[in-house]
């Protein structure tokens, strides 16, 4: 029994596109990214499910994996998100390499192995799925693997119980009301009056953006603590300095323009204007 | 084409995401990369059904996808317990059990 041409060439596209989407799960900097590589090579994993006679499997590759599990890890990523970029420094040195080398030394010992198998003919499922796939799942699920169904049922269990515990948290102490944390405020002496605001009042009031204190520098006290962490402060200080730079230059030249009486420019590109002042001079 | 390709491809992707596992220090990352490993062996376990033409290979990989589940839920929650008490999912910083 051999398998068709069709099949062939949807092995070769979508397998490339899977050892793709593999290599991106490991090598992409951000979660997100990886975590959206690898529902792709699931997807192509249910397709090739599907291919190789394994109706059932396939779909549920698709709702369990690709919809479940792969949901949960962007839920988690979410939930961690900001504050976990992956550190590019190596605690191990050279660790990086090794570990390069290892997986390369790996997959050829595995792949060479698979090359001295002698696969030449195989069975096909014809036979096994003739009455349907689903069908011939669930005779041996429930006849020879049905222990092993009962303690699945028992691990899935465990897991969601543990999943309970290990998230749940019991608050071991009473909330601090309004009053007293305005209390503690006081008694500690740190800033007891509100924070400042943030916005600059002539120009910007974005959130983002830190009131200024009156030297001129920005009040970081002023933006929320979520957007110092991630470092989304836009600083307008600087800028502001700079467009009263501006505005006095051209106030400058608009007085030079407008007052004959101020002194002579001294590079004298404007010959009118130079014999106009010569001529003041000599009066 | 040989079905035996597919076997090549499912050591392929074993492969990577065992380096995935080496390399990454980040603990979500690493978890994927495990989860891509398992996918790996399931690929090898329905070729496998094929070849021999019974459905024993396809029940393998429908317990392995079942304990997979069972692991997510797990491990994620223990990621997300070791994000709160120490604000990092680098496998760096879990070098204690306790905090």
């Amino acid at each position: 029994m051999t398998t068709s041409t069709g099949e062939a060439v949807q092995f070769w596209l979508l397998g490339i596109v899977a050892v793709l989407g593999a290599l991106g799960t490991v090598a992409m900097k951000k979660a997100v990214h990886s975590a959206l590589s690898l529902a792709g090579t699931m997807i192509i994993l249910a397709v090739f499910y599907l291919a190789n006679g394994a109706y059932f499997l396939g779909v549920v590759q698709i709702v369990v994996y690709t919809g479940a599990i792969m949901m949960l890890f962007l839920f988690v990523v979410m939930l961690v998100g900001i504050t976990a970029a992956d550190s590019l420094r190596e605690t191990i040195r050279g660790q990086r390499w090794m570990a390069a080398l290892v997986g390369i030394g790996f997959g050829v010992l595995l792949i060479a192995g698979l090359g001295n198998a002698s696969v030449h003919s195989f069975t096909g499922l014809g036979q096994a799925n003739s009455g349907g796939n689903v069908e011939g799942l669930a005779r041996l699920i429930f006849t020879t693997y049905v222990w092993a169904f009962e303690i699945t049922g028992a691990l899935l269990i465990t897991a969601a119980v543990g999943a309970m515990v290990l998230t749940h948290r019991e608050r071991t102490e009473r909330a601090a009301t309004q009053r007293e944390l305005a209390e503690r405020r006081v008694r500690e002496g740190a800033q007891v009056p509100p924070l400042p605001a943030p916005g600059v009042y002539a120009r910007h009031n974005a959130v983002d953006i830190p009131g200024l204190l009156p030297d001129g520098t920005p009040a970081e006290l002023s933006v929320s603590k979520t957007l110092r962490a991630r470092g989304q402060i836009r600083d307008v200080s600087g800028e502001a300095l700079e467009s009263l730079r501006e505005l006095e230059q051209r106030s400058e030249r608009h007085a030079e323009g407008e007052g004959e009486s101020g002194p002579a420019p001294a590079n004298g590109a404007n010959s009118a204007n130079g014999a106009n002042s010569a001529n003041g001079a000599a009066k | 084409m040989n079905p035996i390709n597919y076997l090549y491809l499912s050591a392929l992707l074993f492969t990577i995401g065992g380096a995935g596992v080496l390399i990454r220090r980040n603990a979500i990352i690493v978890f994927m990369c495990v989860e891509l490993m398992l996918n790996a062996c399931n690929l090898a376990f329905v070729t496998f059904a094929r070849l021999h033409g019974n459905l024993d290979g396809q029940i393998f990989a429908f317990f392995t996808m079942v304990v997979a589940a069972a692991e997510v839920v797990v491990g994620l929650a223990i990621i997300v317990t070791f994000f709160r008490s120490r604000h990092s999912a680098s496998v760096d910083d879990a070098s204690l059990m306790k905090l």
